[in-house]
């Protein structure tokens, strides 16, 4: 391509050449001659190319009215799955490009030889005339609908390129435009009554499509312009003053045909919201022009802007043209700030966002808030100014709303609760954090948030207000989250201060009792807590668990203590808390105004020797005395559990932090996970509740084998980057290599198939989330671990998500270019256990994901596997006949590779 | 090895636009290759969609062919490459029925013995390069 257009002394050559292969049927052909003819044209240079004018418009005409570009500016819906026709797209905007080039080549020197070629070309009149007679679309519609895009996208074209071509299109087209309209101009003497006559007519559709589109490519040519600041002087030429002469009317066309075709239901719903998203469209344009270049005066302005407001804010059931009215107002909003226009800004201030806030605070709206919420939100996201107006309201509207909703309870102002909060996490915290220009937003929310529970005496709580709670929780998290640490500090502080003074804390500092019969007295004492101490500790929790590291906790061991004891009444969020207070905690000496007392290795040892007392201390003991005073044997398991669940995610903060404490952590859990293995001590004399014990027992081991799963995967809540985690690399491999001896003896020396069950679903849960690289190094003593693993846990139907994750890690395996040499020595006993797989009952994916770990063994060695063949393909009829059209796909496949084994072979 | 085409210039249907779910057998022969043209039986209008019957409640499929000249020697190539097609897509419990249409071949009651004796189509698919044959033709539909 260079070459072609190294030197103008090519030109007769090329030319000639580049619009021969035009001609030609092939799209690949027609890209490619577009595009060199593109480039050609400006490095030949204007008066070389005069010669070839015709040539080249005759060319581009037939190209773009044989295939009729897309108008993406006046298209109902943008991305229609025209995905089919993408060459001929490529070859139409390839089209448009080159027209463009090929003006501002031509009228480089005023010349007006290709202008005038286009102005006053046949066809573009032809199409002109027929678009513009046609009364009703509908009559053709796809004819009109090309023609419309063909002469829209050439004039538009053409007039984007230069203030001239614009004037000269404008010239010809507009003032017809306006008269087929039947817009007067405003010096016009028949001004006055354009309005009352629209009144009773429809406005030709063409016409209307064709005036928008002039009305923009005028607004893109002044904002392109503006921003590369070139050739200014020329802009206010004489179409700006044909527009300026026509705006008044033009907006009252529009905005008049807008309210007619409101009220009166057109015949088909079709062509009304096409007529409607024009007249918005041509507003919105009007509108849009950047601040001292528009056309329209700031009262016109003020009209447009106030007719989409009462849009927006009237309760028309019509959602179409409010989200039409939504999206101009956000585009208005957007270009203003771009523009930097500040007399529009005030205007814009006065009308929309002042009305929007004045909506959402007041509290007796009886209708729905979400379309207002919707809309404050979305003009806020287009600028600072605005979005400093809207956040207040939302977090007022937030307050009070959470106020009444705490003391009556009313279901339906939870739901708007649920509304507003969703708002604020999802778009107004979102897009704070991401613009980084607000100053700890959100800080009066927390602090409010804290305020009001502080004031509450009674909260009126009910079961359905746990999403509620889990909304407010998030959202305070995030709030602290994206501030500094002073702040984050202060509204700690404030946490605090709301904690103590509502009497929650039962203790004074650690030690809490250690030994477990107090211990578990002690949790029972405090076993009734209302529902308000439980709100303020869950949203102390969230806060504590998005703290900066170096964010000093002010009261370190009472919080510690706090979740402690929530902890082990079993609630989740104390869990987490305590995890991430465990993992910033400084490792210094009160660097940060953290009590002296706590060192984090010191803190450690207390929490892990509590939980291990619960956990292994000759439990027996506690229960029988439990026992005695006529508890149920199941609050103590129930103990244990919710310490099992702790350890976990304080084995997580450490695991993340790299610290070596995590190696006593893990050593309790396994110890805790072998105990069902031993005899439980006898309980009591009658044989039933030692039945049950064994049970408990089981299910706390159980629960243990699951702790490796919080230990390794990932959570959303807590403990990650977003939260400010520590987080050292490598911390998952290293925990596995250190593991894998460990559990390999263990199942070595199990005795118990119950205990071993347990041993490799812990294995199970550890592999999962290790990384296939790390996992296929160590294959030797991996691969026998999990296929004992795969068969031993197919039997319960509660492990049905791991076998998934464990037959997703064997088809890592099998994929990979080491791991097959290194699975090739167990293939008979992977296929035999893929083959019980096939039928597993429990889940779809599993018997999916074993087919096509099926189908990945045939890659292997074909000496090797072609003995199981005749077995293998028995067990897939069966799969043939699956319930699930998923299974029979991979099935038929699967049937097929395996079949045709032999005769592959052959080639 | 230059050999003359039995049919050396066939015509050429489009392919019929389908629905996306179907019931258990109907797609099993869209893409069979032609053992001779590299179009698809379906595009050869050999097989169409009307002309597969299935019952699922008797376990019945049965398929019929339509070869594109009278004297097509590749009848038993085609009807073996739908048997084997059908064989490994569909479960056992099915009895397959693959016939050639009425009138459409000149030794129409050969072919359809050939095809459906079990033990004839047994000893074929034990001929590798039969095997071979069907499985290139086969290829396509296991995407």
């Amino acid at each position: 391509m260079h070459a072609f257009c190294s030197t103008p002394y090519f030109e007769p050559f090329a030319i000639p050449l580049i619009l021969d292969k035009l001609s030609s049927s092939l799209p690949l052909a027609k890209i490619d001659s577009l595009k060199y003819l593109k480039n050609c044209m400006p490095s030949f240079g204007g008066d070389r190319m005069l010669q070839h004018a015709q040539h080249i418009w005759t060319a581009l005409k037939d190209v773009i009215f044989n295939l009729p570009p897309k108008l993406e500016a006046l298209s109902l819906t943008p991305d229609s799955g025209r995905d089919m026709k993408s060459d001929e797209n490529e070859i139409a905007t390839e089209a448009l490009t080159c027209l463009k080039e090929a003006v501002l080549v031509y009228t480089c020197p005023d010349g007006d030889v290709f202008l005038s070629l286009i102005i006053n070309d046949t066809d573009i009149e032809e199409s002109f005339t027929s678009i513009t007679l046609q009364r009703n679309r509908f009559d053709s519609p796809d004819k009109v609908d090309s023609q419309l895009s063909v002469l829209g996208s050439i004039l538009s074209v053409t007039a984007t390129t230069s203030s001239f071509c614009c004037g000269r299109v404008f010239q010809k087209f507009f003032s017809r435009l306006m008269i087929i309209l039947e817009v007067p101009a405003q010096n016009s003497k028949y001004g006055q009554d354009a309005t009352t006559k629209v009144a009773s007519r429809k406005l030709n559709y063409g016409a209307l499509c064709l005036c928008v589109l002039l009305l923009t490519s005028g607004r893109d040519l002044i904002a392109t312009s503006l921003e590369s600041s070139v050739g200014m002087e020329m802009l206010q030429d004489s179409w700006w003053y044909l527009i300026q002469d026509f705006s008044v009317p033009l907006t009252s066309t529009f905005k008049s045909a807008l309210e007619i075709s409101n009220i009166v239901v057109s015949e088909s719903a079709n062509s009304n919201q096409e007529h409607v998203f024009c007249c918005v469209k041509g507003l919105q344009v009007l509108a849009t022009y950047p601040g001292p270049y528009s056309p329209i005066t700031k009262d016109v302005f003020e009209d447009i802007i106030a007719a989409f407001m009462s849009v927006i804010t009237g309760s028309s059931s019509d959602s179409y043209l409010w989200k039409l009215s939504l999206k101009s107002l956000t585009m208005i909003g957007t270009s203003i700030t771009r523009f930097n226009d500040l007399d529009r800004q005030i205007i814009y201030n006065k009308i929309v966002v002042k009305q929007l806030v004045f909506l959402l605070v007041q509290k007796d709206s009886t209708s729905s808030i979400a379309p207002t919420l919707e809309a404050a939100s979305e003009i806020g996201i287009c600028g600072l100014d605005y979005m400093l107006q809207v956040i207040p309201a939302i977090e007022d509207a937030i307050i009070s709303s959470f106020m009444q909703a705490c003391v009556d309870g009313n279901c339906k102002t939870i739901k708007v609760l649920v509304l507003l909060l969703d708002c604020y996490c999802s778009k107004v915290l979102s897009w704070s954090h991401n613009s980084g220009k607000l100053e700890a937003p959100g800080m009066s929310f927390a602090i409010g948030i804290l305020g009001c529970m502080e004031n509450i005496i009674d909260l009126k709580i009910e079961p359905r207000m746990q999403d509620l709670l889990n909304r407010m929780m998030m959202a305070l998290q995030l709030v602290v989250r994206g501030c500094k640490e002073h702040d984050q500090h202060k509204v700690l502080h404030k946490a605090f201060n709301v904690l103590q003074a509502s009497g929650c804390f039962p203790v004074g500092s650690l030690p809490l009792p250690s030994g477990i019969y107090e211990l578990s007295q002690f949790t029972q004492d405090l076993s009734e807590f209302t529902c308000r101490e439980e709100w303020l500790l869950y949203f102390t929790a969230s806060i504590v668990m998005a703290l900066h590291q170096q964010t000093p906790v002010p009261d370190g061991g009472k919080l510690l203590n706090l979740f402690l004891v929530f902890l082990l009444k079993g609630h989740l969020a104390a869990a987490h808390a305590l995890a991430s207070l465990i993992n910033k905690w400084p490792t210094g000496f009160d660097i940060l105004g953290l009590s002296k007392a706590y060192t984090l290795d010191g803190t450690i040892d207390l929490i892990v020797t509590l939980l291990s007392n619960i956990l292994l201390d000759n439990p027996g003991r506690a229960v029988t005395m439990m026992n005695n005073e006529g508890r149920p044997t199941q609050f103590f398991s129930n103990l244990q559990i919710h310490a099992v669940i702790g350890l976990g995610w304080i084995g997580k903060a450490l695991l993340l932090r790299g610290h070596d404490r995590l190696k006593d952590i893990t050593m309790i859990l396994m110890k805790c996970l072998l105990l069902c293995e031993n005899e439980m001590p006898s309980l009591s004399s009658d044989g039933s509740d030692t039945c049950n014990g064994k049970d408990l027992q089981y299910l706390v081991a159980r629960s243990a084998a699951d702790a490796f799963r919080i230990l390794l995967s990932d959570s959303e809540v807590c403990l990650t980057k977003n939260f400010h985690a520590i987080i050292k690399p490598l911390g998952k491999q290293r925990f596995f290599s250190s593991m894998l001896p460990i559990l390999h003896t263990s199942v070595k020396d199990c005795n118990s198939s119950r205990t071993r069950t347990l041993l490799y679903q812990a294995f199970g849960h550890i592999v999962c989330e290790v990384p296939l690289i790390v996992l296929i190094a160590e294959a030797k003593k991996v691969i026998p671990l999990l296929l004992e693993a795969l068969s031993a846990l197919d039997g319960d139907i509660m492990n049905k998500d791991l076998l998934y994750c464990l037959l997703l890690v064997l088809s890592g395996f099998l994929m990979d270019e080491k791991g097959k040499e290194e699975i090739i020595d167990y293939v008979h006993v992977v296929i035999n256990h893929l083959i019980k797989l096939i039928s597993y009952p429990h889940m779809t994916l599993v018997r999916e994901t074993t087919i096509q770990c099926l189908v990945a063994v045939t890659g292997l060695s074909y000496t090797r596997i072609y003995p199981m063949r005749t077995k293998v393909l028995r067990a897939l009829s069966r799969a043939l006949d699956d319930k699930k059209r998923f299974v029979r796909q991979e099935a038929v496949k699967c049937y097929h590779a395996w079949a045709s084994m032999a005769s592959r072979s052959l080639r | 090895m230059l050999r003359e085409l039995i049919n050396a210039n066939p015509i050429v249907h489009g392919k019929k636009e389908r629905r996306r779910v179907q019931s258990t057998s109907t797609n099993f022969d869209e893409d069979i290759k032609d053992p001779e043209h590299p179009y698809s039986l379906e595009e050869l209008n050999v097989v169409s969609e009307d002309l597969v019957e299935v019952d699922d409640k008797h376990n019945y499929v049965r398929v019929t062919f339509t070869p594109t000249v009278e004297h097509c020697s590749m009848a038993t190539v085609i009807g073996l490459c739908l048997r084997v097609k059908l064989m490994r897509s569909l479960p056992s419990r099915y009895k397959i029925d693959i016939r050639l249409a009425p009138g459409s071949h000149s030794t129409e009651a050969a072919v359809n013995k050939q095809l459906n004796d079990k033990e004839r189509v047994a000893a074929a698919l034990e001929n590798p390069n039969l095997a071979e044959m069907v499985d290139e033709c086969l290829a396509p539909t296991f995407v």
